[in-house]
């Protein structure tokens, strides 16, 4: 039905299996499509925020996405300005995981503030001395950046590049792809890190203060080392789900290899400079302001496993695994690295953003807790549909991995 | 901060000292803001999470059981942070200002976009975001009540206390109309330190040597609440009662260091009158 519209000599399944295999991802998507309307009709009382938890599942969903899509910037550097020429083989994969990631980020931010048609207002009324408003200026332009990134892959498509001036815009948009790299480098650098600033800035809020260099707070560099750490291995995971769902090699070893290699040693230092960051807040910010380690978490679920998982099981184990070439070129191993990265990053913003909102500061105010609605569920989970589906359609329709042919060759007949 | 603005005149700083030992927790402070200040009401206001009150009752107690037992009430309103104002910064959309001739930290809800970084960054709860349409039920006669100096807020934005801001308009047309320049002590009140009957709350601006306020933040009983983050609240409170003073902040063990002052505790300083004179 679709064939013509396939990329050439590869294999794909049919339309009807591929139309049922979108199904339950555009459920989901149709789940968030109402949520998001109540949530825009009604308001954000269809939420369980509250003036406690101001900030909530979409924020931390907004944070996990953002640094999981870094791979798209991070990945952009090392192939086009430090020329790694092996990544080429992945780059396509980053940018549309990248893609997804801010796009639907994008969309969620629309959603989770209480005015959405005043969001211009941060551009025109901008404060320049919030972290949020380089975070807003930044991930926008960056979301052109990649679009811009994204669209020659969208005209390599079969039927596309049958029209000659398409074809020869797309070209002309990879020669200079270094250009948006570079842009899209500069832009991710400084909205992964405000988006930490943003939590280090809170002076008054013990538990996410950090000090700092200068204007930004430690957490502004954590932010961006964290990001570009695991957003390579998330973009491996993706790359490693989609190689088992179609049951074929996508990526040559040598690209995912020296994605991971990098990661490893970014992961690694990263989780050195966050130990002595704790060190740092736990005997400097938080002695400062009366308080000790433990008394943040004397309420509550929260408690410091998971500040234990998040350095040791998500941070020491994986950087141990993938930094021995032994552990990174087995497979199993070098997936659990990968998830137990990824698990550990969500793990980190999941601490800035609920646990320093459930922490009381005020000594006679009570803990509260916070379960997210139906409805909040519905906009965060329409992300991941929305990310299956883009993906899916991508992986469909456009020649995505360049070697995916060499890999599979067609069995002869 | 400059202690004058660029006309080289003193600059105001409205702030207000509440008395503790006073306080019974009647709550007329909080009735009196929200009908002031046209607070929009929920059918179920034990929704504390989500209701809005400006100014908010805390009930403290000593933990020590009966019949040792004391307890004590913490009126909150906006502390109006004088240093670096924790929400201020960090707003995207410049909707929260500290006004630099008045002290008074502003909300301009038609500009506020409803991200809520101001209420992860304030400490002190004071931010209250309206999750709701404005509702003011007409069978209960509330929308008859409502103050035409005071633009009630829209769904989606974040309020707080402003310092009855529109009393210090009312009080400053006044003064110009009369050919004033200045406002008396008393012309610029707060609907709270009216409303309390036992007259705990005293207002003012604590940059005047004449104000009330201005001696009494001097009394080694009054503190501010969270005072070791730094954010030089305008909001004081009084207390002879070391164990309310020390639940005004976070201390390490032995940190805290009791007030003690041989003349105060002799001539009972909180129960005589006459001791705001200090």
């Amino acid at each position: 039905m679709d064939s013509a519209l396939l990329p050439h000599g590869v294999k794909r399944c049919s339309p009807w299996a591929f139309f049922f295999w979108t199904l339950p991802w555009l459920g989901l998507l149709a789940w968030g499509g109402l949520s998001a309307f109540l949530c825009l009709w009604k308001g954000l009382n269809q939420t369980n925020m509250s003036n406690v938890f101001a900030f909530a599942l979409w924020i931390v969903f907004d944070l996990a996405v953002i640094a999981l899509g870094a791979g798209a910037f991070f990945t952009g550097f090392l192939t086009y300005i430090i020329n790694k020429k092996e990544l080429r083989n992945i780059i396509n994969t980053a940018v549309i995981i990248g893609f997804i990631c801010y796009s639907g980020a994008m969309a969620m931010l629309g959603i989770d503030i209480g005015q959405p048609i005043r969001g211009w207002f941060i551009f025109w009324h901008a404060n320049i001395h919030s972290m949020l408003v380089e975070v807003s200026f930044c991930i926008t332009c960056y979301l052109m950046v990649l679009a811009i990134e994204f669209l020659p892959i969208i005209l390599e498509n079969r039927k596309l590049e049958e029209i000659k001036e398409l074809r020869l815009f797309g070209h002309n948009l990879h020669e200079i792809m270094a250009v948006f790299a570079a842009t899209g480098t500069f832009l991710s650098f400084f909205h992964q890190g405000s988006l930490g600033g943003m939590f280090g800035v809170m002076y008054a809020r013990p538990f996410a203060a950090r000090e700092g260099f200068y204007i930004w707070p430690w957490t502004f560099f954590l932010f961006v080392l964290s990001a570009i750490a695991c957003g390579p291995l998330f973009t491996i995971l993706c790359t490693k789900l989609a190689e088992l769902l179609t049951r074929k090699k996508l990526v040559p070893d040598s690209a995912i290899q020296a994605l991971a290699k990098i990661s490893a040693w970014l992961l690694s230092f990263y989780i050195v400079l966050k130990i002595f960051d704790y060190l740092g807040w736990i005997y400097g910010v938080v002695p400062r302001a009366g308080l000790t380690f433990e008394s943040f978490f004397r309420e509550g679920p929260y408690g410091v496993w998971m500040v234990v998982c998040e350095i040791i099981f998500c941070g020491i184990l994986p950087a141990v695994i993938l930094i021995t070439p032994q552990g990174r070129k087995n497979q199993g191993w070098l997936i659990l690295a990968a998830l137990l990265t990824c698990i550990g990053i969500v793990l980190n913003r999941f601490l800035f953003i609920i646990v320093t909102l459930a922490i009381p500061v005020m000594p006679f105010e009570r803990f509260w807790s916070y379960l997210p609605t139906w409805q909040e569920w519905g906009v965060g989970l329409a992300v991941v549909g929305y990310g299956f589906l883009v993906f899916s359609l991508a992986y469909r329709y456009l020649p995505v991995f360049p070697k995916e042919k060499e890999l599979n060759p067609a069995p002869e007949s | 901060m400059k202690k004058e603005n660029d006309n080289g005149k003193p600059r105001h700083r409205y702030g207000m000292v509440i008395d503790l030992d006073k306080c019974t927790g009647c709550g007329t402070c909080m009735i009196a803001c929200a009908a002031e200040n046209n607070v929009s009401v929920r059918p179920d206001q034990s929704d504390k999470e989500r209701a809005i009150t400006w100014m908010r009752l805390y009930k403290i107690t000593n933990g020590k059981e009966f019949p040792d037992t004391e307890v004590s009430y913490f009126p909150r309103p906006c502390m109006h942070c004088d240093h670096h104002p924790p929400c201020v910064s960090v707003c995207v959309a410049t909707a929260t200002k500290l006004d630099f001739n008045t002290g008074i930290v502003s909300q301009i809800y038609t500009r506020c976009i409803g991200c809520r970084y101001c209420q992860a960054a304030c400490p002190y709860g004071a931010r209250y975001f309206n999750w709701w349409d404005a509702y003011f039920p007409k069978d209960k006669g509330l929308d008859r009540y409502l103050s035409p100096e005071v633009s009630p807020r829209m769904r989606g934005v974040v309020e707080k206390c402003t310092f009855c801001h529109h009393r210090l308009m009312r009080a400053k047309e006044q003064a110009y109309a009369e050919g004033r320049r200045e406002i008396e002590e008393h012309e610029y009140q707060t609907a709270c330190t009216e409303a309390c009957p036992v007259q705990a709350i005293t207002f003012g601006d604590l940059n005047n040597p004449d104000h009330k306020v201005s001696k009494l933040v001097k009394h080694p009983f009054t503190f501010r609440l969270l005072e070791r983050l730094g954010t030089e609240p305008k909001v004081y409170y009084y207390s002879s009662r070391d164990w309310v003073r020390k639940l005004g902040d976070n201390f390490l063990p032995g940190e805290y260091k009791p007030v003690l002052h041989k003349t105060w505790m002799q001539e009972e300083w909180s129960t005589k009158p006459g001791r705001d004179t200090y």
